[in-house]
């Protein structure tokens, strides 16, 4: 699994990070998303599917690697 | 295909009854049969109410669906909310990227790390307001002494607003969520709240803290007025939301005796039953309001340029096809995709605040009040109906 973020389209909401703390966080001045790790291990790929289903903006993309 | 010419099935907002914590019957009749229908304001305007979970994530995710409430056609439930919404408008009556650039002033001061920072100073206020309503007494109101004033404390000491002021500022938020209030009451409240906010923004000016406020006068961006609109709108948001959040969930859970005995036995469950609250009770009940900007054809109906489209996140949150039995109130279940929060871009920025706050509280008054139970018949306890954000009155609780 590849995953790709949007920064401008993000909005800060802070789901993802919530959902799948290991792959997403939030940049210090603003709270807008950081990828930690864009190819997380299998064992974290529903947190990050569930990340993308609940973030706002749409800001996640997942590429089935 | 339905249109525009259609015959409004009813006038929005819709009376409530039958379950108080369920969404009121015309609105779940409209879900059942006519899932995007036509009904009409107060003043004789349609728009469209959309009620499936599918359709308001939908709308709420389409940047042809606007959020600038002066464009011709956006819908209002009442003239006190259209001043509400016109008068001084804040970036959530915007669209980008306008509003992402204020927006982005604010969510740095949201953020999960950041809240999460601030978890022991919310226990101890918890902490301090339970010790004031329980010394020497075994009855008193949860809303008054304790559901209210925590997440007033909070944004107070966020923002840099003295707490001390919060008969004022409750007594205007009073006004500007009452559905009847009229247009002039909200201006006067609106103005009344703005110039204590600018008063106080120019304060911060002369003498900054650690606070918000004094934060955004240090970036230099905005003026005093606009800093001070800012401010009005993270104290009222701030503080009515998460204040009728707590007092509801502990009366669902006192209604709910198995729910409530799982989460005092399992404190840690308390994320995750906060969702299912969130979902289950969804307090914005008079919907998220938006104007198509272009034609837009939805779930087969076409919703033309310039018409209003109302978002029922009440009813979404109950749709059968998103959470099966739904109407259940089961603190078990994954209720993550709720809209509670809404959906898009405009998505409630306080929300890892607003979790947070209503973790403690959850958890506090259960640990605490082992013996908590309503204090009154539950048939007498009166319900905000008329307000923008559904909740209790007062919640007379023993313990």
């Amino acid at each position: 699994m590849l995953v790709h973020i949007d920064q401008e389209k993000c909005c800060g909401a802070g789901s993802c990070v919530l959902a799948a703390p290991e792959v997403f966080d939030q940049r210090d001045e603003d709270g807008i998303v950081v990828l930690l790790d864009a190819e997380p291990p299998a064992d974290s790929h529903q947190a990050v599917r569930d990340a993308a289903a609940v973030c706002p903006a749409a800001a996640i993309r997942l590429e089935q690697a | 295909m339905a249109t525009a010419a259609q015959t409004p099935r009813f006038v929005h907002p819709a009376a409530r009854g039958g379950c108080p914590f369920d969404p009121p019957p015309a609105y779940r009749q409209a879900q059942q049969d006519e899932p995007i229908s036509r009904v009409s304001l107060w003043d004789g305007t349609p728009t469209w109410l959309v009620t499936r979970h599918e359709d308001v994530k939908a709308v709420l995710g389409d940047a042809r669906f606007s959020s600038d409430a002066t464009r011709a056609g956006f819908p209002f439930i009442s003239a006190g909310a259209r001043q509400l919404s016109t008068g001084q408008p804040t970036f959530i009556r915007m669209d980008d990227p306008e509003h992402a650039r204020l927006r982005r002033m604010l969510t740095g001061e949201f953020m999960i790390k950041k809240v999460e920072a601030l978890r022991p100073e919310i226990q101890r206020i918890a902490d301090d307001l339970l010790d004031r309503m329980t010394a020497g007494r075994t009855s008193g109101d949860l809303v008054r002494e304790f559901a209210l004033p925590l997440p007033s404390l909070v944004i107070c000491l966020l923002l840099g607003v003295p707490y001390q002021d919060h008969d004022f500022f409750q007594e205007c938020s009073r006004v500007l969520l009452r559905r009847d209030a009229s247009a002039e009451e909200v201006n006067a409240a609106q103005r009344r709240l703005a110039d204590y906010l600018v008063g106080l923004t120019e304060a911060k000016r002369a003498e900054p803290d650690d606070g918000i406020l004094s934060r955004l006068v240090a970036r230099g961006e905005l003026d005093t007025q606009e800093i001070g609109a800012m401010g009005r709108l993270l104290l009222i948001a701030g503080h009515e939301t998460t204040a009728n959040m707590t007092a509801l969930s502990v009366l669902a859970l006192l209604r709910n005796p198995d729910q409530l005995a799982r989460l005092r036995a399992h404190p840690e469950s308390v994320v995750g039953a906060v969702e299912e609250l969130l979902r289950y009770l969804t307090i914005v009940h008079s919907g998220l309001t938006r104007v198509a900007t272009e034609d837009v054809t939805l779930g087969g109906v076409r919703i033309g340029a310039g018409e209003g489209v109302t978002c029922m996140v009440n009813t979404a949150n109950r749709d059968e096809r998103e959470f099966p039995d739904g109407d259940a109130l089961d603190l078990t279940r994954d209720a993550r995709r709720h809209l509670a929060f809404g959906f898009g871009v405009h998505q409630c920025l306080g929300q890892p605040l607003a979790r947070l706050e209503l973790q403690i509280a959850l958890n506090t008054v259960l640990r605490r009040l082992p013996e908590l139970r309503l204090a009154v018949p539950f048939e007498s306890i009166r319900y905000r109906g008329e307000m923008l954000v559904y909740g209790v009155h007062e919640l007379p609780v023993a313990w």
